[in-house]
């Protein structure tokens, strides 16, 4: 059986691993390499990157940094932020990255999944939703440039339509990011995933809110996701990815070990 | 020396570094030449088996690659190249003609209600003193990215369940073939790697 997927998130700022608090001041918590291995090791079973230097502003941004990862990492591992055309896509996987994912660009120009689904194939596109819960009009918004809090704004789209379009235009797996529950590490939303869940067909991952281990637990169990993405409760050493995936072998879950 | 035949697709570097980590020196080419010389050979792929086929014609390749006679580890879409068609064509519904060293045809997953593409890590079961397994636990997890597949074949080596049982891996003479990506998979694909290395 295919085995669920624990995937932590690393912040990449000019080659290095950064943690910014609410999208400013970003600190440098360490090396790129060193933290990629580390994760690896310690059972990780994929990696993305999330290039924030490159996310918002509009310069050409130097992402050699992926080709020294892909030397000495050894599980596969996605790249996100400031994919913005094929040659920017083309780049990135001739570094050696194995698949590349998509934000804000893709609502800017949703043909863009497209085009880049059809010259490299879809199973190397993700695309990346930023999903915000409105509790007045009980529905689900996608959120674009949520990456800078001066440019953030809401779109035409309620996330579940989008999740259904970006499948008709070749995405090969979505990533799911609940805003409402980033960083506050009280559990996946999992009425959202379960919703998104249903309307998916190719592998949905979930992303934000991880606090705890059953948190992980739950979401697989209910949501049945693909896989679970998390950042700070690793960096932070607040669970660690070989003991989760015992526990989470012990609640009966596929997991590889 | 050892050769990975550049099939035109974009991803050939990890890989690459996959092999270097080995401490083995590794050349790419699309020289015929080479390609005969070569001690060991990695037929990579990905992307559609339409295209892939596209550019071994243009390169003048599809009969020197016929005709090796040294290991040649084809992976992923390089698997499904050495059978002898494929139903990934891009749009149309003829299958595509591919190398044809292995009799078989490569059809897309049946796997309702689950997703693809197969993208993970799956268990494989491979038959028992494989030379590609050596020092490797059975059923041990290697990561796949694909939606069309190999059925159940007699030359599989090793099988995967993913709705259906598939074929992992295949072996006739010098050719071997690996659905999943050991460039990938951790230590366990490295070690399929040093063992494919050094038959």
């Amino acid at each position: 059986m295919l085995a669920k997927r624990i995937i932590p998130c690393l912040d990449v700022r000019n080659g290095m691993v950064v943690k910014g608090v609410q999208f400013r001041d970003h600190k440098i918590v360490g090396d790129i390499l060193t933290l990629a291995q580390r994760y690896a090791e310690q059972g990780a079973d994929e990696l993305v990157f999330y290039d924030i230097s490159a996310s918002t502003d509009n310069r050409v941004v130097d992402k050699s940094w992926v080709r020294r990862v892909a030397e000495v990492i050894d599980i596969p591992f996605c790249v996100a932020g400031g994919i913005k055309t094929l040659h920017d896509a083309q780049q990135i996987l001739q570094f050696g990255a194995d698949k590349i994912s998509i934000n804000s660009p893709a609502l800017n120009d949703p043909n863009l999944i497209n085009k880049l689904s059809e010259k490299f194939g879809v199973q190397c596109i993700v695309i990346g939703i930023d999903s915000f819960f409105d509790v007045k009009s009980g529905q689900y918004h996608v959120k674009q440039f949520t990456g800078d809090e001066k440019k953030i704004r809401t779109t035409k789209w309620n996330t579940l339509d989008w999740i259904s379009e970006v499948q008709k235009r070749g995405a090969g797996e979505i990533v799911l990011n609940v805003m409402n529950n980033d960083g506050v590490r009280n559990g996946y939303d999992i009425a959202q995933l379960s919703k998104a869940r249903s309307l998916c067909h190719v592998p949905l991952i979930a992303s934000g809110g991880a606090g705890k281990m059953s948190h992980f637990s739950d979401v697989f169990k209910q949501s049945d996701v693909d896989g679970a993405l998390a950042a700070s409760v690793f960096h932070q050493q607040i669970i660690d990815i070989h003991t989760l995936k015992t526990y989470l072998k012990q609640q009966q879950i596929e997991i590889r070990s | 020396m050892i050769v990975i035949i550049d099939t035109g697709c974009a991803n050939l570097a990890s890989l690459r570094f996959a092999i270097e980590r080995l401490g083995y020196k590794v050349c790419i080419s699309s020289d015929a030449k080479i390609l005969t010389q070569a001690s060991k050979l990695f037929l990579p792929g990905v992307g559609t088996a339409s295209e892939a086929m596209k550019n071994l014609t243009a390169k003048n390749l599809i009969a020197p690659i016929k005709a090796l006679t040294q290991p040649v580890l084809g992976i992923c879409l390089g698997m499904q190249l050495m059978m002898q068609c494929s139903e990934e064509n891009g749009s149309t519904s003829k299958p595509v003609k591919t190398l044809g060293i292995i009799k078989g045809a490569i059809k897309k997953m049946h796997v309702t209600p689950l997703r693809l593409p197969h993208m993970g890590w799956n268990k494989v079961h491979a038959r028992e003193n494989e030379a590609l397994f050596k020092n490797i636990p059975t059923d041990s997890y290697f990561y796949f990215v694909h939606s069309y597949a190999l059925g159940p074949h007699k030359n599989s080596r090793a099988n995967c369940e993913y709705g259906a049982t598939f074929s992992a891996t295949i072996q006739q003479n010098n050719f071997y073939g690996v659905q999943f990506h050991p460039e990938r998979s951790a230590s366990v694909g490295s070690q399929l790697i040093k063992n494919f290395l050094e038959l």
